[in-house]
């Protein structure tokens, strides 16, 4: 009984989360604070703390956690696997339906039309990301920051994993 | 070798994405599209354009689909528990054992830091996806779609999976000449 409540309860935010992780926040919240019980809203604004602060996917990080804290290893598992399954299911039914006909001109037309809407989507988050380091740290660590990365990524061709990696450093070091 | 590949790009994604699962968009592309090219950038991009107009976390959507492609089931129970796995076990082990690591200004400081780092990635891929709708639509239709974009997601605030969805229906639906296509070639 306990596995079909945490399958509902993340379920329904993995399929109605639009815009990915993030945007899923609130509904589990709803889900697991209001409907279930399971936490009290202090509860769930610490796990967020947490999960926030490490890396990966958020909404599954939440699913594993929420789901191990109320019925062990299997809980976790249900909980990610109503989170991710669902639209990964229609994902792959789509995109195998467009890689069948990827020769057809329709389809080549379909990829050339999307790209400039995909580039805004991108480019907003871009800006956000600028956004919400220029508030939490300043202009002068931004610009050092962003500046050094862009030349270690973009000029000097460093892998992203040793930038991130470097940049963590420096967090822990200068931010802290 | 073909799972380990797959196990390794996407487990480093999941352990470099900061900032939840739209973070991770530019690390994925560096891993499938750059370094181990199982994708070119079209399809990568329409990858990018489902993924987005279907609801769900936007990490395991392409993590679960690129590995069925490269690798079949296993390929996408592989490349979805890389991407997962270890970071909701840190934060099991951590939320047990001590829960106020996120209180520590360090770890505050680490995920600070990385922010821009994920602005500048982002940036560069806009550039690319630009560029690129630039060689298929010109710059007229480029820019012009762009902007329509921009004011429909930004300003009126449909949201970007009705808009995709449209644009998609639309290069589905709309009748059209035998000649139109050959030009889309360029």
């Amino acid at each position: 009984m306990i596995y079909w409540e945490i399958f509902i309860a993340f379920f329904i935010p993995g399929i109605v989360g639009y815009g990915g992780g993030p945007a899923s926040i609130p509904l589990v919240e709803n889900e697991v604070v209001d409907r279930f019980g399971w936490m009290t809203v202090n509860d769930f604004s610490e796990m967020l703390a947490m999960a926030n602060a490490l890396p990966g996917p958020i909404a599954t990080k939440m699913a594993g956690f929420i789901g191990y804290q109320q019925a062990g290893i299997l809980g976790s598992l249900v909980g990610v696997f109503a989170t991710v399954m669902p639209s990964l299911i229609l994902m792959i039914v789509l995109l195998s339906v467009l890689q069948k006909f990827k020769d057809s001109p329709r389809v080549k037309k379909m990829t050339s039309l999307i790209r400039p809407t995909i580039a805004i989507l991108l480019g907003v988050m871009a800006f956000n990301f600028f956004h919400t380091s220029y508030q939490q740290t300043g202009v002068w660590q931004f610009i050092i920051i962003a500046g050094v990365s862009f030349l270690l990524l973009e000029k000097w061709k460093v892998h992203p994993a040793f930038v991130i990696i470097a940049a963590l450093g420096y967090g822990a070091i200068f931010l802290g | 070798m073909t799972q380990w590949h797959i196990f390794l790009a996407f487990f480093r994604v999941g352990m470099l994405g900061y900032g939840g699962g739209p973070s991770s968009i530019p690390l994925v592309q560096k891993e499938v599209v750059e370094k181990y090219k199982w994708m070119s950038d079209e399809e990568f991009a329409n990858v990018l354009a489902i993924g987005n107009s279907l609801p769900g976390p936007i990490a395991t959507k392409m993590a679960g689909y690129i590995g069925y492609r490269v690798a079949g089931i296993i390929g996408m129970i592989n490349a979805v528990l890389a991407t997962i796995v270890p970071t909701i076990v840190i934060m099991i082990v951590l939320l047990t054992f001590l829960t106020s690591a996120s209180e520590k200004p360090w770890v505050n400081g680490m995920t600070q830091a990385v922010v821009p780092v994920v602005g500048v990635m982002l940036a560069v891929l806009t550039y690319q996806f630009l560029k690129n709708a630039k060689a298929g639509l010109g710059w007229f239709w480029t820019i012009g779609l762009a902007i329509a974009s921009l004011g429909l997601i930004q300003l009126v605030g449909i949201h970007p999976g009705i808009v995709i969805a449209i644009l998609l229906l639309y290069a589905l639906l709309k009748p059209e000449k035998e000649k139109n296509s050959s030009q889309q070639e360029g």
